[in-house]
């Protein structure tokens, strides 16, 4: 190769800090070098023709950034995971088929036989069956903890802890996650603290910059915003020592990659290398290209979505504060919120657009309204564009009692919303009337929908 | 690497136009310290260095060749036997650097490039007052691929923002 040493290419990159809107568009793409497509493309490849056998010797030893195989890159997923490093402010990112398998990844990434993580209890339903089920597979133990209580993440500490996990916005408690202090408190145990962003995006909140190590995110919902494609991304910050004698799993020569010792290596770069070359080669759950094409069309205009959403949500839920068949409204943005302070300290621009409250006749009340809303649609996603709504008990939680609802934080008649892009008035228009026929003893009889 | 409580104000030795001059305008550099084992992180530098077409001179003492390129002893042996040196490159303990900057001023080098965590301030200062452009804990091989290479295929942050159409790669 003679002509990538810099030579002839003598323009110089001022440093300049580019706004939040500006590299929501352009960070982690450069127009084409060979075609000046403007747009992002698709490249619908498995694999990649290499120049020679050294080259491609150079790739699979990781001394080259190159392309080999779409399980592992791609030249269009890769521009999404810049971008969402970027709006992180993290040293890189790898995208996933999902939001849980980002999840499992990440923690795979970091974890063995034998050790242990403490995860706050009010995680995401699909999060708790992976921790409980899947990582006791792995003879991984989970300690659960309140996650307002900064007292018992400090407690839960063992010599086995790895990581810390937590969400930054819960649902369905709307617990707001005092990231600066969970972090501290992992950072004296030399541990990280991995946080779930998905209900706030970077747009909300960046936990990095609270100290947060790593952060995790389902693409499916506000990132993509269309509701059309399922994918997941882990974001790393670069900062945390790995090589600090407690994960061995990372800083030792891995039997997996020809000894190599991935954070003396790559040092920034090591964990997300690992994560890369090892992991995701070998658990194989890779982001479609096709998939990362639509996430990256989403994240164009994510900070003009969630201002719009944060603010429709916010009149939803003070419009169900005031009516009298609603209670235990749980928007950590309302002024009575016990989340309010750190609502302030993290979340000045909004709390999101996903919260759940209590709606009077308990779970025949809660299903009747599902049944008389119209234009709200029932269904298990958040984060679309459209306005959803789902009832727990009758749905995703159908198979407990009222008393163990009731310890989830989930009542009979609680109702979860995720508030849309739609006029506003008529969101509150739709839940009017179907309060009305709550009100009436009954919901729309069947089939009038 | 690790994020040191202590770690001293580098930004004047971490300055991005300082950084992209260097990468631009450097022909021959002298890793010194360069290891002959593969898996150690100054062997990927001086692979990708040669790779892109740098002329990549090793430095150290304890080995006669590493990477098909002969190795000297010291910058000096270094520039007696292949001529100018524009940048040198360093991965050696922080204690050695003092002796690595009046050797480079001596060659007459244009640049001091310190690897992750290769930091002295004293030693930099030096080198800024002989002329010389330093840059301190940053790597070599991924400042080039952020700038030049293909860092961004792998979805590393490169930090860059431009509409300007890349240079076929």
């Amino acid at each position: 190769m003679s002509s990538t040493n810099g030579h002839g290419q003598d323009r110089i990159e001022a440093d300049h800090d580019f706004g939040f809107e500006t590299r929501q568009l352009h960070a982690g793409q450069r127009p084409d070098p060979n075609t000046g497509a403007r747009a992002v493309p698709i490249f619908q490849t498995t694999s990649y023709v290499f120049e020679d056998p050294e080259s491609a010797a150079a790739y699979f030893n990781l001394q080259e950034y190159g392309n080999t195989y779409s399980r592992i890159m791609n030249p269009t997923v890769a521009v999404f995971e810049e971008r969402m490093a970027n709006l992180e402010g993290g040293a890189g990112a790898v995208a996933f088929a999902s939001g849980i398998a980002a999840q499992h990844a990440a923690l795979f990434t970091l974890l063995e036989p034998g050790d242990h993580v403490v995860a706050s209890s009010a995680l995401y339903g699909g999060s708790v069956n992976q921790f409980k089920h899947v990582l006791r597979k792995m003879n991984v133990t989970v300690t659960w903890v309140n996650p307002d209580d900064t007292d018992a993440w400090r407690a839960a500490v063992r010599p086995s802890t790895k990581v810390f996990y937590g969400e930054t916005v819960t649902n369905p408690g709307g617990n707001v996650l005092d990231i600066e202090t969970v972090a501290t408190i992992a950072h004296e145990h030399d541990l990280p603290l991995m946080v779930d962003s998905t209900f706030t995006t970077p747009y909300l909140v960046r936990p990095l910059e609270w100290g947060a190590d790593i952060v995790v995110h389902s693409a499916t919902k506000f990132i993509g915003g269309h509701g059309t494609s399922l994918g997941g991304v882990v974001v790393e910050g670069g900062t945390f020592d790995w090589s600090n004698g407690r994960f061995p799993v990372v800083a030792d020569p891995s039997p997996a990659y020809h000894g190599l010792q991935f954070h003396e290596t790559f040092g920034t770069y090591g964990y997300l290398m690992k994560l890369r070359a090892e992991t995701l080669r070998d658990l194989g759950a890779a982001m479609t290209p096709f998939n990362a094409f639509l996430f990256l069309q989403g994240l164009e205009t994510l900070s003009l979505r969630m201002d719009r959403h944060v603010a429709n949500a916010l009149r939803v839920a003070e419009f169900l504060e005031a009516h009298p068949l609603a209670s235990n409204v749980r928007h950590p943005g309302l002024p009575d919120s016990p989340y309010r302070p750190l609502v302030e300290k993290y979340l000045p621009r909004g709390a999101g657009a996903i919260f759940s409250f209590d709606c009077a006749g308990g779970r025949e009340g809660g299903q009747d309204l599902i049944r008389a809303l119209t234009l709200w649609s029932h269904l298990a996603n958040v984060g679309d564009a459209k306005s959803l709504v789902i009832h727990p008990a009758s749905t995703t939680h159908r198979q407990l009692s009222d008393s163990e609802l009731a310890a989830g934080g989930v009542g009979a008649g609680t109702v979860r919303l995720s508030v849309g892009l739609e006029s506003v008035d008529d969101l509150i228009w739709d839940l009017e009337q179907a309060f009305a026929l709550v009100a009436a003893g009954h919901g729309a009889p069947a089939g009038a929908r | 690497m690790t994020a040191g409580a202590t770690t001293p104000d580098l930004t004047a030795y971490q300055d991005t136009t300082d950084i992209q001059r260097v990468l631009h305008s450097t022909r021959t550099i002298a890793v010194v310290g360069l290891s002959k084992n593969e898996l150690r992180a100054s062997h990927f530098v001086g692979y990708y260095l040669l790779r892109h077409g740098y002329r990549m001179v090793p430095v150290n003492p304890r080995e006669t060749e590493i990477l098909g390129q002969r190795s000297y002893p010291s910058l000096r042996a270094a520039r007696d036997a292949v001529g100018p040196i524009d940048l040198v490159d360093v991965f050696r303990a922080p204690d050695a650097l003092p002796g690595i900057v009046a050797e480079s001023i001596e060659i007459g080098a244009s640049a001091l490039w310190c690897q992750f965590g290769v930091i002295d301030l004293e030693a930099a200062r030096t080198a800024t007052e002989a002329g010389m452009t330093v840059i301190m804990d940053r790597c070599l091989k991924v400042e080039h691929a952020r700038y030049v290479g293909r860092m961004h295929w792998l979805g590393f942050n490169t930090s860059r923002i431009t509409a300007v159409r890349g240079g076929i790669q």
